[in-house]
């Protein structure tokens, strides 16, 4: 049922709306609207009632074990939300002048710092939103440096075939082509390919290491150095620092910028989609390209970094500082983790993508790159199953939601046949790690014994199978009465 | 360990089963050369007592009087329940719903905020949401130029009452796709877009036209003249507006002849903290027939198995994850959690309270000018019609006057200097519905104070 359908006219959760209704005749009559917007008209309990309700239909990481390969949900701590919701933080105007913002501020900036020594860079911006816009502003400070040496004829950025949708819809945002790198069959970027492709023409290569396919990047130094040799730069999409927090540092690697994820390494929540929050963080030689704001401390006072103070900016992404409860959040789990606790993040969740990695396999299930160490993920390949059964990943993740787990990333990436990407975190335990291989198990025989029945699944949730195809073919965005 | 769960004997086993000795042999794929040294410049660890004192401290520093600031952000009453239930573990750590079953509760939000956003605005097709105001207009400018079939241009009329800062992000956001940007004046006895000075702009092909609504100063455009001229180009129209203000303003549907063809904003008016500036979110909503052209997520309603009524991320083949480097927009992630809380703030406020919302917020603009143009020199920039929002000019220089306006309790407004220098002194200022009496009269004590010593008000 829709808060629509709950409406009754006249209805209203009284405590909410300035009392009397003041006239609004001062506005003349031709800006004004002829017919009032049709909101719900409920109480405040229904309203309560009914989110409470719905929110009831969701699975999150409080709820379900999320394996969500790619996407880091590992648990989002509390006290990182408490500290962010503090009523002078939630009230503070972000045009408010910078003495009445020194509280958020100085978080801000250390954020900015420890997150430089994190990854090995010279510099961190946080003002950009989520992890596309951190793409973007990464691929738009390449081109801007090629740019201001006059170095324009460099119209490709190189994209391994496994790369996440948004690289390649970023570079062509910024207004380069994308070539596509093939994934060798050890997991690693195909070197003969990578090298015939590098030229005069590249203007960088965008990366995530460890990879899409769950696995670290080993010649990574090599490439940096091709690239570097053809005038070229490396950007590093951050989705996967997780795997490597204090281990080791994208800047090291020889990257000239990256982005992170700060809703996933950092743990800040998905929220249902966002808000996300990215950080991009540059060497020496991008630096006066960063995006504005960032906070600068001149003699234990913060003021922000605009326009006027680096002329070279790619310039402003965001209204106003970007996604800053976010980043208040990332900060506060930061401080928690601290130093040691950063290191732990790497180890643990790789422990589990391991682990887990370990049991399926000695469950009979195949593993995309049987012969390397998982990062904090990996692929398991259901081709089989699809064959010899008739069960494919969709049925796998369907049922395993019946069983409740949350789906692991399906078909992707697109190179491995039947693909599940699994990323347990370091959040989880053994006992659910456990749980989820006995699921598959489960799921595995009950494919053997009666397909049909599992092709059915779920049957567990508030809703069977969807008909994507209605959904499309018959476009229905809004209710009407 | 904080957030880790493992056993020493756990652990211990989980290394036997893969067979390594210490989780250090995990990692020795990684190049010696990469491994990093320790972490010297990360402080220890620090338990949730010590952060929150911690936290505390910082926030006590951040104390805020009263607000008289809005230009793109505004000091609306959030319901207790909003962020109540927004918090809530099954809506704040789930992820973008590609799992439709297991995210009916999500999917349904979705669908009845696309519901609220095309009643505000008029226009049937809503997205589940873009970063923020600025980007959304960004986003709306790429499509304007994609989706006009008419005319193959990439020239947008980009007047200049629209925001700075959303003009500034266009600016970074389509700058290597080869838009051009042409900036429209505005006239400055009205603060508004002069329709009788657009002729000029005539000329050359313009694929989209922005008209925002009200403009960056809170004055009213002109905007079924400007749609209808735009669509006599056979320009897209593109309206920005402020949700607020579509409970009481026309609808972008419903501007000129046959209404805009896309409308964005700003959501934060919508239930969400202003949080020094963000997390809040953009909407954008369009016509039937150009929903094919919106960036990021869409919701469709359709049925499961049983023929039960059901909610799915749809149209999935225009997004970056399907198209890759032909999708509409690289958007992922968008502003999900946001979406939850302005729909929760909607339902809560309804069509009747979301209009008193918007009148009080007018009558006390209304208010807070007619106390402060009693003070000697204060008058207002700009003649015509407003919503909620005006330029004042004062007779001293804003940097000066503001601090003392601060000394005083009181967040007197935006400094316009900066950014419009030749109008000389001016205030961006706005009272909305949280502003009392008291606090207008505080401001205009404190105003008074600041330009002509005690007692010495004019005409007040």
């Amino acid at each position: 049922m829709l808060i629509y359908e709950i409406s009754r006219k006249g209805r209203r959760a009284f405590a909410q709306a300035p009392a009397a209704a003041p006239s609004s005749d001062s506005l003349p009559r031709r800006f004004r609207r002829q017919r009032p917007p049709q909101l719900p008209e409920v109480s405040e309990l229904e309203t309560v009632r009914h989110y409470t309700r719905l929110s009831q239909k969701n699975f999150g990481i409080d709820t379900n074990f999320y394996p969500l390969g790619s996407c880091t949900m590992k648990y989002n701590p509390r006290g990182a939300n408490r500290a962010a919701m503090l009523p002078q933080f939630l009230e503070r105007h972000p045009l408010a002048p910078e003495e009445t913002g020194q509280g958020v501020m100085a978080c801000i900036h250390e954020l900015q710092g420890e997150l430089a020594e994190l990854t090995g860079m010279r510099a961190v911006s946080l003002s950009v939103m989520a992890g596309a816009q951190g793409e973007f502003a990464g691929v738009a400070m390449i081109r801007a440096y090629h740019d201001a040496r006059g170095d324009t004829g460099r119209e490709e950025i190189l994209v391994p075939d496994a790369a996440h949708g948004t690289n390649p819809a970023t570079a062509t945002m910024c207004g380069y082509k994308v070539r596509e790198i093939p994934t060798g069959a050890d997991g690693d970027v195909d070197m003969e390919a990578f090298k015939a492709a590098v030229g005069p023409q590249t203007a960088g290569i965008m990366l995530t290491n460890p990879s899409t396919v769950g696995v670290f990047e080993r010649r990574i130094e090599e490439i940096a150095a091709t690239v570097h040799e053809a005038g070229g730069l490396l950007y590093y999409d951050g989705a996967n620092l997780n795997a490597i927090l204090g281990k080791a540092r994208p800047g090291d690697m020889g990257f000239d910028v990256i982005h992170l994820n700060l809703h996933k390494t950092f743990s800040t929540p998905h929220g249902g989609g966002g808000p996300g929050a990215g950080a991009v963080g540059v060497n020496e030689r991008l630096l006066p390209y960063l995006p504005v704001p960032r906070v600068a401390e001149e003699a234990g006072r913060y003021r922000w970094l605009t326009e006027a103070d680096c002329p070279e900016t790619i310039g402003r992404l965001c209204t106003f500082n970007g996604n800053t409860g976010i980043l208040l959040r990332a900060y506060a789990y930061l401080r928690m983790l601290g130093r040691e606790g950063a290191t732990r993040v790497a180890e643990y969740s790789t422990l589990n993508a391991n682990y887990l990695m370990t049991r399926l396999r000695e469950a009979g299930f195949t593993v995309a790159y049987p012969q390397r160490r998982a990062s904090h993920e990996f692929i398991v390949s259901l081709k089989g199953e699809a064959k010899e059964l008739g069960a494919n990943v969709m049925d796998f993740a369907k049922r395993l939601l019946d069983l409740g787990y949350h789906a692991p990333t399906t078909y992707f990436p697109t190179l491995v046949p039947e693909a599940l990407l699994i990323e347990p975190t370091e959040t989880e335990s053994k006992r659910e790690l456990d749980g989820f291989v006995e699921a598959m198990v489960r799921i595995r025989e009950e494919a053997r014994e009666d397909i049909d029945s599992l092709k059915g699944a779920p049957y567990r949730l508030p809703v069977r199978r969807l008909d994507d195809v209605k959904a499309a073919r018959e476009l229905n965005l809004r209710w009407e009465a | 360990m904080p957030f880790i769960p493992h056993t020493e004997e756990e652990l211990q086993e989980m290394l036997e089963a893969i067979g390594v000795e210490r989780i250090e042999g995990l990692f020795d794929e990684i190049p010696s050369s990469l491994r990093s040294a320790s972490l010297e410049g990360l402080a220890p660890g620090m338990g949730e007592m010590a952060l929150t004192r911690l936290m505390r401290t910082r926030a006590s520093r951040d104390e805020q009087p009263a607000c008289f600031i809005g230009a793109g952000a505004y000091d609306h009453h959030v319901p207790a329940a909003v962020w109540e239930l927004t918090t809530r573990g099954e809506f704040y750590s789930a992820y973008t719903p590609y799992q439709a079953e297991a995210s009916q509760g999500t999917l349904q939000v979705i669908y009845e905020f696309q519901t609220m956003m095309s009643e505000l605005t008029g226009l049937y097709a809503a997205n589940a949401s873009l970063y923020d105001g600025a980007t959304a207009l960004a986003e709306a400018v790429l499509m304007a130029v994609r989706a006009n079939r008419k005319v193959k241009s990439k020239r947008v009329l980009m007047p200049r009452t629209v925001h700075p800062r959303y003009r500034e992000v266009v600016r970074t956001i389509v700058a290597n796709q080869g838009i051009e940007l042409i900036e429209a004046p505005l006239d400055d006895t009205v603060g508004r877009i002069d329709p009788e000075a657009l002729g000029r702009f005539e000329d050359e092909p313009l694929a989209a036209v922005v008209i925002p609504q009200p403009n960056f100063f809170g004055a009213l455009e002109e905007v079924d003249r400007l749609t209808d001229w735009a669509h006599g180009l056979n320009a897209l129209a593109i309206a920005v507006c402020n949700p607020v203000a579509l409970a009481l303003l026309t609808p972008p549907g419903e501007w000129g002849s046959n209404g805009a063809d896309i409308a964005c904003g700003e959501g934060q008016p919508l239930g969400i903290p202003l949080a020094s500036g963000g997390p809040y979110f953009g909407f954008m909503t369009t016509r039937k027939d150009l929903v094919r052209q919106l960036p990021g997520r869409i919701v469709g309603r359709t049925v499961d198995a049983d023929g039960r009524t059901g909610y799915t991320l749809t149209l999935q083949a225009r997004e970056q994850h399907i198209r890759r480097s032909k999708a509409t927009s690289n958007i992922c992630t968008n502003q999900g959690l946001m979406v939850t809380a302005a729909t929760i703030h909607l339902a809560l406020l309804g069509t009747e309270g979301l209009s008193r919302v918007a009148a009080a917020c007018h009558e006390h603009t209304r208010e807070l000018v007619h106390k402060l143009t009693a003070i000697e020199g204060v008058e207002r920039l700009f003649d015509g019609p407003f919503f909620h929002e005006v330029p004042l000019r004062i007779p001293a220089p804003a940097d000066e006057v503001l601090p003392r306006l601060a000394a005083e309790g009181v967040l007197g407004g935006l400094d316009l200097s900066t950014e419009f220098p030749e109008w000389g002194p001016a205030l961006l200022v706005c009272a909305t519905e949280t502003r009392t009496s008291e606090e207008i009269d505080r401001f205009a004590a404190a105003l008074s104070e600041a330009l002509h010593g005690s007692g010495r008000r004019a005409h007040g």
